[in-house]
C-alpha cells in the first residue's frame, strides 16, 4: 500500500485521506453521516451489516465504507434514493427477523436500532414478523442475554476477542438460525471463560445485552472505553 | 532422468496392455458403484479365471464412460460397450470374447450422446485406470509437467495459458491467464495454490466425475499452476460427501511423490511444492473462495468482503490461486499442445470445452464434455436424446442455485458464458438439469430459495433473512396463498440481495426467481390470480420437501 | 482455577482418542487442524460431544465458542448420537424434479417428525443435497445402501419394517 495521502471526493466535496483510513473513517472525521450497525471504532471491521455501502463512480458495484480504503481521485455519493431504499429494507429485515419490541426494553432510547430507524425514515415494517421463540439468560450474576433483541451483529464477538481476550462469545449454526453462545452454548453464568468485564455488554447496539437491574429505557451504555483501550494499547506497542 | 524415466514407465504400461486379446473396462466411478459394478468387476474376473483365459483376458476398472443412465457399462478394448450388466451377466459376456458383442446388453456407439462431445477433460475418463499412475502416464501424463519444469519459464507458462483463452469453469468464468498472472506477480511470504473441489451444486457431478476417474490429471494441473505462480504450497478442498474422490486423490498423491513428480525437487529441479487434502464439512457457501480459505483456516465458512481478493491477500494473508477442479483439468493439456491450439476450439469469448452433469427428464443422463458454442438445442435433444416418457421440453436450468431457467424459444442459444448471462442465467459449473412439463417453475424457484436459505452463512442482513422472507412469499405462492402485493415485495428483494449481499451467495440468490418471473411469469400469475398451479405440482395441503 | 481450559486430556482411554491425536499432529496441532480433527472424532465416535469438542478445542488452542461454533455451521457435523436406523432421502435438483419432495414428505409422515436424530427414536430421516448418481434419480439411502429409481411403495415398506422393529 502506497505511503501517499489522497484526495478524493465525497458528495461533491473534496477530502484528503491517510493510507489506511476507509471511506467510513474520513466521513466520520467530518461528521458525514453513512449509518452503519455492525461497526464499532475500535474493534475490526467485518463488512456485514451492509448499512455502509455507497456509491462509487467506476465501480459496478456498491462499496462497503467501513473496509473499503481510499483511492486516488475516488468520487463516492453517500446518498441517493436507491440508497436510502436499501437502507431502509435492511433495516426492515431487521426488525421482522426477531422481537424487537421498544416499549418493554431497557434499551429504549437509546438503542442504535431505533436510532437507525428513526433516521431513515422508517414508521411501520412492511416484511411480516417472524415471530421467533428466542431464549432470554440471565444465569450471569450481572448480566443478561435477550436473544429476541439480538441482531448479529457479532460487536460483542469481537470486543470479546480482540479486547478483553477471553473468547467466550462466538456464533452457533448459519444462516436465520444463527445465535451467539458463550463457550459450548452452555448457560453464560456458568461459563468459565468469562471475565465479567462487561465489554459486550457496552458494545451491543440493542437491548440485548444489558447490565441486571435496569428497567425498561435505563440501559444507557458507555462507549468511550473502546478508542481509551485502543489508544493505550497502541502506546505499548 | 525424469523424461526418461517417465518414457519407460510409458513403454511398458502399453507393452503390458498389448500383451492381451481383449480388455473389459468396468465403469467404478460412484454411479456404476451404486449399481453394483464392483460385483460385476469381481464376476467378470471370475468368469475370465475359472475358464482359463486370463493369460489373453483382463478386467479393467476404469472411471466415469459418461452415460450413466445406462449404467453398469462395460467396455471392450474390441470396440463394444455394454449397458445396465448385472453380475449375472459375466458369463454371457465372456462367451462372446472374439465374437459379435452379446446383442442385448449392447449399447451403440454412433449417437450424438458419444458423437456430439469434444473430450479434452474426460480424454482419459473410462479409458485409465484411475488408481494407477502407470496408466495415466501411458496416456501422456505428467509429459506436460515435466515440460513445462525443463523447458518453460513461470512467464511462458501464464502467456500459454493467457493465450489459450482458458476462463475459470467453477461458475464466474474469469480469464485465468490473468489469475494466474495476478498471483505470481503478488508479494507475500509464502504463496498457495488451492483447488476448490466443494462442488456445492446440488446436480452437479462433472468435478466428482474427474476426480475418481483422472485424478492425476487434476494433481498435475495444480503443480503447473503452483510452478507458473511461485507457490511451495497447496491444498485440495473436497466436499465430504465425495468420499471415493477423496480416497483416490489420496492415493494419487504418494504416486506422484514416489516418482518425484510432487514434493521436494519435483523433476530434479529446485521447484519444491506439496499437496495436502482437506475436507469440507457440508456447507455450499464454503465453494466461495473467502469462505473455503476461512474453512481451510478451521473456522466457520463465513466470506469476507473483497476486495482484499485471495489473488492478493487469501489464505493466512498471503497470495493464494483457487481455481476450480476443471480448470486445473484442462491444464495439462494446454501445456502440451499449446494454448493456440486449446483457443481454436469455441466461440470468440468462451474457449475450448465445457463439461456438464446433464440430467433431469432427459434419455441420456451423465456426464458429457462438449466445445463452447454448441447449441442448447444440439444438448438437450442430440446429446440427451431427447425428453423422455414421450413428453415435451419445458426449461433447461444451468448454474444451479445462482443460476436461471431457459425456456423453448431460446434452444437455439450457443452455450457460452455471455449468452446465458444475457438470458437471465449463468454457465456456473456445469449443472444442466432438464425439466419436462411435469415441473412447476415456481416450485423450481421456490426450491433453490429454499437451499439458498440453508445455505446461507448468516452473516450479512440481505441475505440471511432476505433468503426467509423470500422463501416465505415463494411457499405462499406455490400454497395458493399469496397476493399481487407479496409478487411486488419478491421483486424488490430479488433487487436487494442481488446488490447488497456480501458474497456471490446472496447476490445471486435472486437468479432462479428472476430468470422464472421474466421467462414462466404466468405460472406466477395463475398462482396468485386463480390459485391454481398450470404443471399440477402445486396445491393447498403441503406438497414436497421442507428440508 | 480453570487450568482445565489451557491443558487437556482425552475425556477417556477410549483407545479411539489416539487417531484423533494423530489427525491434530498431522495437520499442525493448531487452529486450522480444527475441521480435519472433528471430522476424526466423527468418524470414530459417530458424533461431537461436549467432551469431545472441549478436549480438542483445548488441544489445538482455540477458544470453546470457537470451536462449537464451527461445529454447528457444518451440516455434516453432529452433536446428536446417531439412530440405529438413517434414511437419506436425497432432494438434489435431479431427484427433486422427478419426485424427490414427494417421497421425503412421505417418509416425514410416516415417521411422525422430520430432522436428524431424535432422542428417543431409532430411526433417522435426513434430506441430503446430492448424493451422487444423479442420472438414476430419486436417490434413497437406507443405513449407507444407495438406492436408485426409488419409488413411494418400496421407501414406505421400507419404513414400516423399520418402525416394526
Amino acid at each position: 500500500m502506497s505511503s501517499a495521502v489522497k484526495t478524493f471526493k465525497i458528495d461533491g466535496r473534496d477530502f484528503s485521506a491517510a493510507p489506511e483510513e476507509t471511506i467510513l473513517d474520513v466521513a466520520r472525521e467530518n461528521t458525514i453521516f453513512i449509518p452503519r450497525m455492525c461497526e464499532l471504532e475500535g474493534l475490526s471491521t467485518v463488512g456485514a451489516c451492509r448499512l455502509c455501502l455507497v456509491e462509487v463512480k467506476g465501480a459496478n458495484k456498491l462499496l462497503p465504507a467501513c473496509v473499503t480504503h481510499v483511492e486516488e481521485g475516488m468520487e463516492v455519493t453517500t446518498t441517493s434514493d436507491r440508497l436510502e431504499k436499501y437502507r431502509r429494507m435492511i433495516v426492515e429485515l431487521l426488525f421482522s427477523e426477531r422481537n424487537h419490541i421498544c416499549s418493554v426494553c431497557v434499551s429504549n432510547g437509546h438503542c442504535e436500532l431505533q436510532s437507525m430507524a428513526e433516521r431513515l425514515g422508517i414508521t411501520h415494517i412492511h416484511f411480516p414478523y417472524r415471530y421467533p421463540k428466542e431464549q432470554v439468560d440471565a444465569s450471569h450474576d450481572r448480566f443478561v442475554i435477550d436473544h429476541n433483541r439480538c441482531i448479529l451483529c457479532t460487536r460483542c464477538v469481537r470486543v470479546c476477542d480482540e479486547i478483553e481476550g477471553a473468547h467466550t462469545w462466538d456464533v452457533m449454526g448459519r444462516g436465520i438460525g444463527s445465535h451467539v453462545v458463550t463457550d459450548l452454548n452452555e448457560a453464560w453464568g456458568s461459563s468459565e471463560t468469562c471475565t465479567g468485564c462487561g465489554k459486550c455488554v457496552h458494545v451491543c447496539p440493542t437491548g440485548a445485552l444489558f447490565e441486571k437491574g435496569r428497567s425498561v429505557a435505563e440501559m444507557e451504555k458507555r462507549r468511550d472505553f473502546l478508542p481509551y483501550l485502543t489508544m493505550m494499547r497502541k502506546d505499548h506497542e | 532422468m525424469i523424461a526418461e524415466k517417465i518414457s519407460e514407465i510409458a513403454r511398458k504400461e502399453r507393452d503390458s496392455r498389448a500383451r492381451f486379446g481383449e480388455t473389459f473396462h468396468v465403469c467404478l466411478a460412484s454411479g456404476c458403484l451404486a449399481s453394483n459394478s464392483d460385483g460385476l468387476k469381481h464376476a467378470l474376473e471370475k468368469e475370465i479365471t475359472d475358464r482359463g483365459l486370463s493369460h489373453n483376458c483382463r478386467v479393467k476398472a476404469v472411471g466415469c464412460l459418461g452415460l450413466c443412465s445406462d449404467g453398469p457399462l462395460v467396455s471392450t478394448r474390441s470396440g463394444a460397450l455394454y449397458k445396465k450388466v448385472q453380475p449375472a451377466d459375466a458369463r454371457e459376456i465372456v462367451d462372446h470374447i472374439g465374437r459379435e458383442p452379446v446383442a442385448r446388453l449392447s449399447r451403440p456407439r454412433n449417437i450424438p450422446f458419444f458423437s456430439g462431445q469434444t473430450k479434452i477433460v474426460l480424454e482419459n475418463s473410462g479409458v485409465i485406470d484411475p488408481e494407477r499412475i502407470e496408466d495415466y502416464i501411458a496416456a501422456d501424463g505428467y509429459s506436460a509437467l515435466v515440460h513445462a519444469l525443463q523447458e518453460m519459464t513461470p512467464a511462458q507458462l501464464i502467456q500459454e495459458v493467457t493465450k489459450s483463452g482458458l476462463r475459470g469453469r467453477g461458475g464466474a468464468g474469469y480469464p485465468t491467464g490473468l489469475k494466474w498472472s495476478t498471483v505470481a506477480k503478488a508479494t507475500g511470504t509464502q504463496k498457495f495454490v488451492i483447488c476448490n473441489a466443494d462442488e456445492g451444486d446440488p446436480g452437479a457431478f462433472m468435478d466428482r466425475s474427474v476426480l475418481e476417474s483422472d485424478p492425476h490429471r487434476v494433481i498435475e494441473g495444480m503443480i503447473i499452476a503452483a510452478f507458473a505462480v511461485g507457490a511451495s504450497e497447496g491444498f485440495i478442498y473436497i466436499r465430504a460427501e465425495y468420499p471415493l474422490a477423496t480416497r483416490r486423490l489420496q492415493a494419487a498423491i504418494p504416486q506422484a511423490e514416489q516418482l518425484g513428480l510432487l514434493g521436494a525437487n519435483i523433476c530434479g529441479t529446485p521447484f519444491s511444492f506439496r499437496i495436502q487434502i482437506r475436507v469440507g464439512a457440508g456447507a455450499y457457501v464454503c465453494g466461495e473462495e473467502t469462505a473455503l480459505i476461512a474453512s481451510i483456516e478451521g473456522k466457520r465458512g463465513s466470506p469476507r468482503p473483497r476486495p482484499p481478493y485471495p489473488a492478493a491477500e487469501g489464505l493466512m494473508g498471503q497470495p493464494t490461486l483457487i481455481n476450480n477442479v476443471e480448470t486445473y483439468a484442462n491444464i495439462p493439456p494446454i501445456i502440451r499442445r499449446g494454448g493456440a491450439w486449446y483457443a481454436g476450439i469455441g466461440t470468440a469469448t468462451s474457449k475450448g470445452t465445457k463439461v456438464f452433469s446433464l440430467t433431469g427428464q432427459i434419455c441420456h443422463t451423465g456426464v458429457v464434455e462438449v466445445p463452447m458454442g454448441i447449441s442448447l438445442r444440439e444438448m438437450v435433444f442430440g446429446i440427451g436424446g431427447g425428453i423422455r416418457n414421450g413428453r415435451n421440453f419445458k426449461a433447461v436450468q444451468t448454474g444451479g442455485p445462482s443460476g436461471g431457467c431457459i425456456p423453448a424459444q431460446f434452444l437455439d442459444t450457443p452455450v457460452e458464458y455471455e449468452s446465458l448471462a444475457k438470458l437471465g442465467s449463468i454457465m456456473g459449473s456445469g449443472g444442466m438439469v432438464v425439466m419436462d412439463e411435469s415441473s412447476c417453475m415456481v416450485d423450481v424457484a421456490k426450491y433453490f430459495m429454499d437451499f439458498c436459505m440453508h445455505e446461507s452463512c448468516g452473516k450479512c442482513i440481505p441475505c440471511r433473512v432476505g433468503t426467509y422472507q423470500m422463501h416465505r412469499i415463494l411457499a405462499a405462492i406455490t400454497n395458493m396463498s399469496a397476493t399481487p402485493a407479496d409478487l411486488k415485495m419478491l421483486e424488490e428483494l430479488c433487487d436487494l440481495l442481488k446488490h447488497t449481499s456480501l458474497c456471490g451467495l446472496g447476490q445471486s440468490a435472486p437468479n432462479p426467481v428472476l430468470s422464472t418471473l421474466e421467462w414462466f411469469g404466468d405460472e406466477y400469475k395463475v398462482h396468485i390470480g386463480d390459485h391454481k398451479c398450470p404443471a399440477g405440482v402445486c396445491s393447498q395441503k403441503r406438497q414436497g420437501a421442507e428440508v | 482455577m480453570a487450568t482445565h481450559l489451557v491443558k487437556s486430556a482425552p475425556p477417556n482411554d477410549d483407545q479411539r482418542w489416539k487417531r484423533v491425536d494423530a489427525t491434530m499432529r498431522r495437520t499442525g496441532q493448531n487452529s486450522h487442524s480444527l475441521i480435519e480433527t472433528l471430522h476424526t472424532v466423527q468418524e470414530a465416535f459417530g458424533h461431537l460431544n461436549a467432551s469431545a469438542l472441549r478436549y480438542v478445542a483445548t488441544a489445538l488452542k482455540v477458544p470453546l465458542s470457537h470451536a462449537y461454533g464451527v461445529a454447528t455451521f457444518y451440516h455434516y457435523f453432529s452433536l446428536e448420537p446417531q439412530a440405529k436406523h438413517v434414511c437419506t432421502v436425497c432432494t438434489g435438483t435431479s431427484c427433486h424434479i422427478r419426485g424427490a419432495g414427494e417421497l421425503f414428505a412421505a417418509a416425514q409422515d410416516a415417521l411422525g417428525e422430520s430432522g436428524r436424530a431424535q432422542p428417543n427414536s431409532h430411526i433417522s430421516l435426513i434430506g441430503e443435497r446430492c448424493i451422487g448418481p444423479c442420472a438414476l434419480g430419486p436417490v434413497v439411502v437406507y443405513d449407507g445402501k444407495v438406492t436408485a429409481t426409488e419409488n413411494l411403495e418400496t421407501l414406505k415398506q421400507r419404513l414400516r419394517e423399520w418402525i416394526a422393529e
